[in-house]
């Protein structure tokens, strides 16, 4: 190290690994600060720095190193922030960037890493048994809100959520290509190759920041004459040059769902010290693609022997990544136990790094004689059929003490550094994920993809083909297949890596017999002992011991624990491993942020919020919003100094006294055009329509199958064959859905066709006496004198066309005035500014409502709530009488449904009309009665009536029609309240007012 | 009085940015136009031209355009004055429903290097040229919204919405657009 090179750490080896020397970055760990390299994981940077302990455990609290290099580490799990806001729990280490100015610490421990109170319970071990939370926090039952749901919530979940709205935004892409390559090690770089040369548009990702995967930390292996790594970097110059290809690193597939939809999530500035605002932070892909070739490698797999979880202790193919591509020695004294040729490499790497490597401990009895040539003639020693018994060291492993697997001698060996190689285990997530089939291979010890449902391919060491050379020609094949074309030319490869010899479920020491913690699943803390224990228990599923063990949960998703859990239940239960079978793989193969889920939908886009054409001249007036639907509507407009209360109250009086103005925009409307229109509007709505003359306004009850009300509105007849049909706001999609359904499906050869034209339309209701004044000099085409109240004329309003109805929803003279949408807002200002001298009064939701109920007209929805039949709510009229069928009709007749008793919609008016009944208040027959008191109804709407001078309610009351003049009590918590069952219509019962 | 005047919903908005330009199109007349066979060649005749018969294809002539919706639903679209409305309700021949939506909808255009990203950043359909060629035109949906696209060029595309949704479309696809 040079004085002006910041130190990077004392563990980097010069002219060792893939990273610039000259681009270092700064980090703090635990609140002490490092150097770092550009291009560094947080686990290759502590581990330079010479750091291995990386965290507790979940249930013990022991201390845990960095395990593995890439996403399936379970054990160094880190709280990453940039700032307080952007603050990220439970990353493992392995797979987060380092960029200047990170910010890192350490979870689960208190007060500190290296001395944690909570490492009690690993002396409680005993208590901490599989399935502990079961047994322990059964009764008694009152404990439970009290001791055990705290203290589970505390102890459970691993960091500490971020309590700070995320500043940052997050982006969804919808992709299509042909072929969609998962993984860039040397298949998916090969794949890509191949199928990019054709043209046809392909996708390649990769989960970490650089592409190439295990050819990065291959120093022996020779491909088409190149190193791994030289081959890898050109596979990839050439693929940058194909436009048809996109690359996308950090871009973790992790799910696979039906017609080959692949998600993708990419971090697009994880890795930035200072990333551009406008970038998202994260963007999920959405990819459909013809053909999935998956070359997501495989995960080597750790060894169960006792006190196999000390810091220092973790894969052998870890530390070669971290030595051939970050430049980092895991350790200066390093010994190796493994059961496969793999880990041979990875001793000689070492030693020709420099690095001491007192033993390879190697369980099997015979082994390739050209690796113990080359073992000897490095002067590393290896062990034949040696194991691994046992190991020390509190913070950081100091020993191990080996014994021949059949044999007693222990000897112990200091190292500072124990590299486990128990085989290696196809990812088969993604292909499992696809409702692919895996098959056990005895003579590998490995599930491989077996019947394929999707169109995917697997190709390389997740299809269990391990040399390098014929895991070439798969992928080459794959894509070619994929793509169509000539054969390409083979890849030659010298000196590939060797990757057989395997060993699964517990190792010597961790038997039956053994009185030890063996960990076969570092994240949730579950040893052999813990899943024997299950199947003594009862657990024979395999699926019901994971749950009760929780082994292969969290994040590990079973990467690493898997196969060992599975092989020692199998041996519990003295079945073979296939017959125990493999629990489901789930996505997401890794954790995925809610952000990248959520993607735009967020703010303002979170749902449509929609606007009518006079919205911002309601805001402009001072108005209060009401949400219906995805619609804003104007509540009410107070003047200053008024509340709700005053505002409505002046509202409803302009409106009796001059005139109102309302904007009715949000009904839906839809029209009914063909000459079949009246059979259909016959069959869909309880109506006849028959004789309803063009030029008239009808208003209609339209039922479900059942009966039962579903929506209803006022209903124009333009011509012989063109109905404009309303409904309610929030009925308006679901009734013309359901229009449609029975049209396609019930009627599919009448002659009516069915158009939304809810935003064609923007409607202006003018009501009160003074509505004709206000309106007669804008009008031009339209006879007044001629027009009957429910009736419709076309003609022209302010110059535009209008579709001029005179109706009312108020119990006042006056008209729901159709204009096309854009011209809603001049045509309405036109209005207002000749009515506001006359006394009109801009009027809200809420004064509509009071006007209503005054005049008793039901609003569905609040009156009736999918129980209430047409003669409960008092429209029974609306039913056509000689209809021999529409939708309800067989419904209506259901002996319920004419029962004398129903709960009928009546009036209530309360002895003191100061009182304002509670909406939904209950209705009782007898206060005094015992708890409970039977309830004979509700009350469904309740207002003030500031022209009545008391308050108005309606109610649904048992046989309530036959009860007029009754009195019923209304239960509140600090009085009962007597009312009057009355008629609903409390407002001008003849009907002298809306016929003007 | 004067005459009441057309506001647009999406008024004089304007975005442009990383390889993305949103326009609002200026008003036009729109029908929804729904038909049985006997009707279509004479439907095309009161507007100059045949209708597209073939799944997610358009024919243009002059300043008319009909895009094929459905077997039997085509979006006729016109500039102001096209008097679209009349010309159809005034066949004689077969059973059809012409219905003004000209006010229903409103459209921007969405065009540059990276209108496919955008567009395609909520609506799942593959914008591709060999999926959807110029000319080609789909219902479809952005985010929540339904909409309706019609590619007019290689990296412009004309898209329709219901008023009330226009905002909400306009602002998913500036947001997307930004993160494109």
């Amino acid at each position: 190290m040079s004085g002006s090179t910041p130190n990077t750490g004392a563990n980097r080896i010069a002219g060792k690994g893939r990273l610039s020397p000259a681009k270092t970055v700064m980090f703090t760990f635990d609140g002490k600060s490092y150097n770092a390299l550009e291009g560094d994981t947080l686990a290759s940077a502590l581990l330079a720095n010479g750091i291995h302990l990386a965290g507790r455990s979940f249930k013990y609290h022991r201390p845990r190193g960095i395990l593995a290099a890439g996403s399936e580490e379970p054990n160094a799990l880190m709280d990453i922030s940039r700032d307080s806001a952007r603050r990220q729990p439970n990353i493992r280490a392995t797979v987060q960037p380092v960029f200047d100015g990170m910010i890192a610490k350490s979870q689960n421990r208190y007060p500190s890493l290296s001395f944690d109170v909570g490492a009690i319970n690993d002396g409680m071990g005993r208590f901490f048994s599989a399935g502990f939370y079961y047994k322990t926090f059964m009764w008694p039952q009152k404990a439970w809100d009290a001791v055990y749901e705290p203290f589970i919530r505390n102890a459970a979940g691993l960091g500490v959520s971020p309590d700070e709205a995320d500043p940052d935004h997050y982006a969804n892409q919808f992709a299509h290509c042909d072929v969609l390559i998962v993984g860039a090690g040397a298949t998916g770089l090969q794949a890509a190759l191949v199928a990019g040369k054709s043209g046809k548009s392909v996708i390649i990702c990769d989960e970490q920041e650089e592409m190439g995967g295990a050819l990065l930390s291959d120093a022996t292996s020779k491909i088409d004459g190149k190193s791994a790594q030289e081959w890898a970097d050109d596979a990839k110059a050439k693929l940058a040059e194909m436009k048809n290809v996109t690359i996308l690193p950090r871009t973790t597939a992790f799910g696979y769902y039906n017609h080959n939809m692949v998600t993708l999530t990419e971090l697009v500035t994880e890795h930035m010290a200072n990333p551009d605002p406008d970038l998202p932070r994260e963007r999920c892909w959405q990819v459909r693609a013809k053909k999935v070739v998956l070359a997501t490698g495989a995960i080597e797999r750790h060894i169960v022997f006792p006190d196999n979880d000390r810091p220092g202790i973790m894969m052998a193919s870890a530390a070669q990544t971290y030595l051939n591509r970050y430049g980092v020695a895991v350790g200066s004294n390093v010994a190796i136990y493994t059961s496969s040729d793999s880990a041979y490499s990875v001793a000689f790497d070492l030693k020709r790094a420099g690095i001491e490597v007192p033993a390879i401990v190697d369980m099997r009895d015979t082994i390739d004689q050209a690796l113990l040539d080359e073992a000897e003639e490095l002067k590393i020693r290896v062990l034949k059929g040696f194991a691994v018994v046992g190991t020390k060291g509190r913070l950081r492993v100091t020993e191990i003490a080996v014994q021949p697997v059949n044999g007693e001698n222990v000897e112990t060996i200091a190292v500072d550094c124990l590299l486990m190689a128990g085989g290696w285990t196809p990812s088969v997530h993604l292909f499992s994920q696809s409702r692919g089939r895996v098959k056990f291979d005895e003579a590998t010890g490995t599930f491989l993809p077996d019947i394929y449902t999707e169109e995917c391919i697997s190709v390389g060491s997740c299809n269990g083909t391990h040399d390098l050379s014929e895991a070439m020609l798969e992928a080459s094949t794959a894509a070619k297949d994929a793509v169509g074309g000539k054969a390409p030319k083979a890849v030659k490869v010298v000196n590939g890596p060797r990757m057989s010899g395997f060993h699964i479920g517990s190792a010597k020491g961790a038997g039956p017999e053994d009185f030890t913690k063996a960990f076969i699943d570092y994240q949730n803390d579950v040893t052999a002992k813990d899943i024997r224990l299950a199947v003594r228990e009862g657990f024979h599923s395999i699926e019901h011991v994971k749950r009760y063990t929780t082994t292969g949960m969290a994040s590990d998703q079973g990467k690493m624990s898997n196969m060992h859990g599975l092989a020692i239940a199998a041996e519990a239960l003295d079945k073979p491993i296939p017959e125990v079978g493999l629990t489901t793989f789930r996505s997401p193969f890794t954790p995925v942020t809610f952000g990248a889920l959520v993607g735009h939908n967020k703010g303002e886009l979170f749902d449509v919020t929609r606007k009518t054409p006079m919205h911002e001249w309601h805001v402009e007036q001072g108005a209060d919003f009401e949400d219906v639907g995805n619609w804003k509507r104007a509540w009410y407009y107070p003047q200053a100094g008024e509340d709700m209360h005053a505002a409505v109250n002046r509202e409803c009086k302009a409106i009796r006294d001059a005139a109102g103005i309302f904007d009715a925009t949000t009904l839906g409307k839809i029209e009914v055009v063909g000459p079949d229109a009246v059979k259909f509007m016959n069959m869909m709505y309880t109506n006849p329509w028959d004789k309803l003359a063009v030029g008239r306004l009808r208003y209609g009850i339209m039922c479900r199958e059942d009966g039962f009300i579903y929506d209803d509105g006022v209903v124009a007849r333009l011509a012989e064959d063109r109905f404009h049909v309303t409904t309610t706001t929030g009925g308006a999609p679901r009734v013309l859905n359901m229009m449609e359904d029975y049209l396609q499906t019930e009627f599919p050869e009448w002659k009516v066709w069915l158009t939304s034209t809810s935003e064609q339309w923007a409607v202006i209701a003018v009501q009160g006496p003074k509505a004709r004044e206000i309106v007669e000099p804008l009008l031009d085409g339209i006879d007044l004198d001629a027009m009957q109240h429910m009736s419709v004329q076309t003609g022209k309003i302010c110059g535009v066309e209008t579709r001029f109805m005179r109706m009312s929803f108020t119990g006042e003279y006056g008209f729901e005035i159709n204009v096309p949408a854009d011209y809603g807002r001049q045509v309405w200002e036109a209005i207002y500014e000749r009515g506001k001298p006359m006394g009109m009064a801009p009027y809200g939701t809420e004064a509509m409502h009071v006007l209503r109920a005054e005049k008793g007209y039901i609003i569905v929805g609040q009156d009736t709530d999918g129980t209430v039949t047409p003669h409960d709510a008092n429209v029974g009229w609306a039913i056509g009488k000689k209809k021999t069928d529409f939708v309800g009709i067989k419904g209506l007749q259901r002996p319920d449904l004419v029962a004398e008793d129903r709960r009928q919609l009546v009036g209530l008016k309360t002895m003191d009309p100061k009182i304002k009944l509670e909406e939904g208040a209950q209705v009782v027959d007898d206060p005094n009665h015992a708890v409970p008191i039977p309830m004979i109804g509700f009350v469904t709407s309740s207002y003030w009536s500031e022209c009545l001078g008391h308050s108005i309610a309606m109610a649904l009351i048992e046989n309530g029609h036959n009860r007029m003049g009754e009195t019923v009590h209304i239960p509140m918590p600090d009085e009962i309240i007597k009312a009057e069952i009355c008629s609903p219509v409390f407002y001008d019962p003849e009907g002298g007012r809306t016929n003007g | 009085m004067a005459n009441a005047q057309r506001i647009n919903p999406l008024d004089d908005r304007v975005y442009g940015g990383n390889g993305v330009t949103l326009t609002p199109v200026e008003a036009m007349e729109r029908i929804s136009l729904r038909a049985e066979d006997k009707a279509v060649a004479s439907l095309g005749k009161a507007i100059g031209f045949s209708l597209p018969k073939k799944a997610g294809t358009t024919v243009t002539k002059g300043s008319v355009t009909a895009l094929w919706i459905g077997p039997d639903e085509w979006l006729i679209l016109g500039v102001e004055g096209s008097d679209l409305e009349a010309k159809l309700n005034k066949v004689k021949t077969g059973l059809y429903s012409a219905v003004a939506v000209n006010h229903r909808n409103t459209a921007m255009t969405v065009s540059g290097a990276k209108a496919i990203n955008a567009l395609n950043s909520g609506c799942p359909r593959d914008l591709s040229l060999e999926a959807f060629p110029i000319d080609g035109c789909g219902r479809t949906i952005i985010g929540k919204a339904e909409v309706v696209l019609w590619r007019t060029a290689a990296d412009t595309f004309h898209v329709e919405v219901w008023r009330s949704f226009s905002d909400y479309v306009w602002k998913y696809l500036v947001d997307s657009a930004r993160s494109a």
